[in-house]
């Protein structure tokens, strides 16, 4: 098992490597972030001094190995729109955008999968029916436009929930958090739903159908026949046999609303790494953008050693069970 | 009149499927009886409605499978019209179920102890620890050896003959009056067949059960059944006791179907083969469904439909012996 992670983790290096690599071959593309930083009437030799300061007159190769070779030493760059080091502004915004990420899974996760088991049982219910039509609402809105909607409800008519940042943050040590207040965690409320309203219908959806499957087999029907409770059958025994697709999907879903924050963040002006991500873009800000592409693709390797990790606590047969080999 | 209570009174049970094209009617008001401790045979056909009437027995028809009239007794009183919940405590405590594929009838996530120990518990007022050792000595009764270790496994770890024991186990553990078994050695080996037929007759012989044995394998009626019943197309063809239906068949499809069973010993070249194939729910031919194959069809039974008729110890639906009717 312990081998098995450290597998993971040496292979995610890899993977952080190629994101890198990939990345900085695009930012060739995006501009030249010279014409950022000095005014339009500084002249030719103060752009090509700094341009040589920030090693920018080198080729990419060489680029691409002075960024490695610093972030292996702990160095992550300045950035070049806010003149501080990279790692304190990640290590700033990152609690905003995880706050926000888990919250939104959380609330995928708490609405999705009970409404998932009960459209599953109830097939042909009203209820079911109704709440199929509505996920379709969920599944095809854009992200934008559901913030757009919400903000509209909530925070211009009604007035009863703020429209945007994260209002009132309390620090305890580096981490911001928005939860031991009221403010805070009103700010939350409409971002969090925003963000994962479209994870929650499909999850649902997709537990519908795995529920559906899994009524149908066999054991589900011996299951009844030994005159289980309704409440064993459906939850003991069903429920579970659609937990290993349920995972591998939140899993994937989770990496992707660290992605979607990026929209969220930005309806909302939620002061996370999304936001700051686009704002780097617009500046051609190369160490924050590798940075923080190196950072996403870490956190997809541990989401994915996570999600591996919990197929084995919920599927016996993937165990690898040395002592029952050759019970058979 | 018989002494004697039957333990299952089946009484012109109605099994319908409601489609769009009209209803089907899938088990055509059959009634047969099963007294304690008694084993029933039940053949026919793929489609004749054997395990249909099983399933109607357990309460466990498929929607939109329902049961359309008559009446089935269990123990004297009525169990068609129960409540969800009456009906769910009574299966697994006073009628089992053993179904056909080991392999999918029990749930991959859970050891096999965990599914007996909760079954156990549903139906016995027993604690965790009792039930545990009760399990582990239903186990040993069946034949597997080392339960103390094998209890903790999970089914993949079993072969499949090893399954259908811990099925039988699980289907026994509460001590039920009635083993509903539908086709439990159909998935099996032939070499492991005659070892759970030996191994579910042996128990439940020990356990006084009673037991409905819906097969299509007359050897294993000939080895097990003390009575038959042969069923065509959702009727019953012929009933009576095993020695007597096999040696002298009635019902000219029972004829057949007991020519078309390899002997050692005579000299038959060719096995006898009834030209045709039963026909579909949708097309079952008025009078008697057998009629468009029967090699001694006449003109009555083309338009009416035979119901049972008392010949000797046995009873058939077969014009052919009208007026030669016994009489009780």
């Amino acid at each position: 098992m312990l081998a098995f992670i450290v597998r993971r983790l040496i292979q995610s290096i890899i993977v952080m490597l190629a994101v890198a690599f990939i990345a900085f071959s695009l930012f060739q593309f995006t501009g030249d972030p010279i014409n950022n930083m000095v005014g339009p009437e500084a002249s030719a030799e103060t752009r090509q001094l700094l341009r040589e300061r920030l090693g920018l007159d080198k080729p990419f190769p060489i680029q691409f190995l002075h960024f490695v070779g610093n972030v292996v030493q702990g160095e992550f760059g300045v950035s070049y729109r806010l003149g501080m080091k990279v790692e304190d502004i990640l290590v700033q915004r990152l609690p905003a955008t995880l706050e926000l990420v888990a919250v939104a899974a959380l609330l995928a996760l708490a609405v999705g999968v009970p409404l998932g088991v009960y459209t599953g049982l109830h097939r042909y219910g009203a209820v079911s029916r109704l709440m199929l039509t509505l996920s379709l609402v969920g599944i095809s809105l854009p992200t934008f436009l559901i913030g757009i909607l919400l903000i509209l409800v909530f925070a211009v008519w009604l007035g009863w929930l703020p429209s945007f940042g994260r209002g009132k943050v309390v620090s305890i040590g580096w981490w911001t958090t928005n939860f031991t207040s009221w403010d805070g965690f009103r700010s939350i409320i409409l971002p969090a739903i925003t963000l994962s309203l479209f994870q929650m219908t499909l999850i649902m959806r997709l537990v519908r159908a795995e529920m559906l499957e899994v009524l149908r087999t066999d054991y589900i029907k011996f299951a009844r026949a030994r005159g289980l409770t309704n409440r064993a059958v459906n939850f003991g025994h069903a429920l579970k046999n659609t937990l290993v697709p349920v995972i591998t999907i939140t899993g994937l879903q989770i990496g992707a609303l660290i992605a979607f924050a990026i929209i969220t963040e930005t309806v909302f002006q939620w002061p996370g790494m999304g936001l700051l991500f686009l704002q780097a873009i617009q500046f051609v800000d190369i160490p924050v953008m590798s940075s923080y592409l190196v950072l996403v693709a870490f956190l997809f390797v541990i989401i994915n050693l996570v999600v591996d990790l919990l197929y084995y606590a919920v599927d016996p047969r993937l165990r690898i069970d040395r002592a029952a080999v050759g019970a058979h | 009149m018989r002494a004697n209570r039957p333990l299952l009174e089946v009484d012109r049970l109605r099994v319908e499927f409601p489609t769009r094209r009209g209803t089907l009617v899938a088990v055509d008001e059959i009634s047969f009886h099963i007294d304690p401790g008694e084993v029933l045979g039940v053949v026919g056909e793929s489609g004749a409605g054997k395990s249909l009437t099983g399933s109607a027995i357990i309460g466990l028809l498929e929607p939109p499978g329902r049961i359309a009239g008559g009446r089935i007794l269990f123990d004297g009183s009525r169990i068609d019209d129960l409540p969800y919940e009456q009906m769910r405590r009574i299966r697994g405590k006073q009628i089992g179920a053993v179904f056909q594929d080991p392999l999918t009838s029990l749930n991959p996530l859970y050891s096999v102890g965990r599914q007996l120990i909760e079954t156990i518990t549903t139906h016995l007022d027993l604690s965790e620890g009792q039930a545990r050792k009760r399990a582990i000595e239903l186990l040993a009764e069946v034949g597997i050896p080392a339960p103390e270790r094998r209890i903790d496994q999970y089914p993949h770890q079993f072969s499949g003959g090893m399954r259908q024991r811990v099925v039988i186990a699980l289907a026994l553990c509460a001590n039920p009056r009635l083993i509903i078994a539908d086709e439990p050695t159909t998935a099996l080996d032939v070499s492991i067949q005659a070892q759970i037929i030996a191994l579910l007759k042996k128990l439940c012989r020990e356990h006084g059960t009673a037991v409905m044995l819906v097969t299509h394998d007359m050897g294993v009626i000939a080895e097990t059944a003390d009575r038959v019943a042969v069923m065509y197309a959702g009727r019953i063809a012929e009933i009576g006791p095993a020695r007597q239906v096999i040696k002298q068949p009635l019902h000219p499809y029972t004829v057949g179907l007991m020519g078309s069973i390899p002997m050692v010993g005579t000299d038959a070249d060719r096995l006898v083969q009834i030209e045709g194939a039963m026909p579909r729910l949708t097309e079952i031919p008025p009078g008697c469904a057998f009629n468009p194959r029967c090699p001694k069809v006449f003109e009555r039974c083309r338009h009416d439909r035979p119901d049972l008729i008392r010949v000797g110890p046995a009873s058939t639906a077969c014009w052919l012996y009208d007026g030669q009717a016994g009489h009780d």
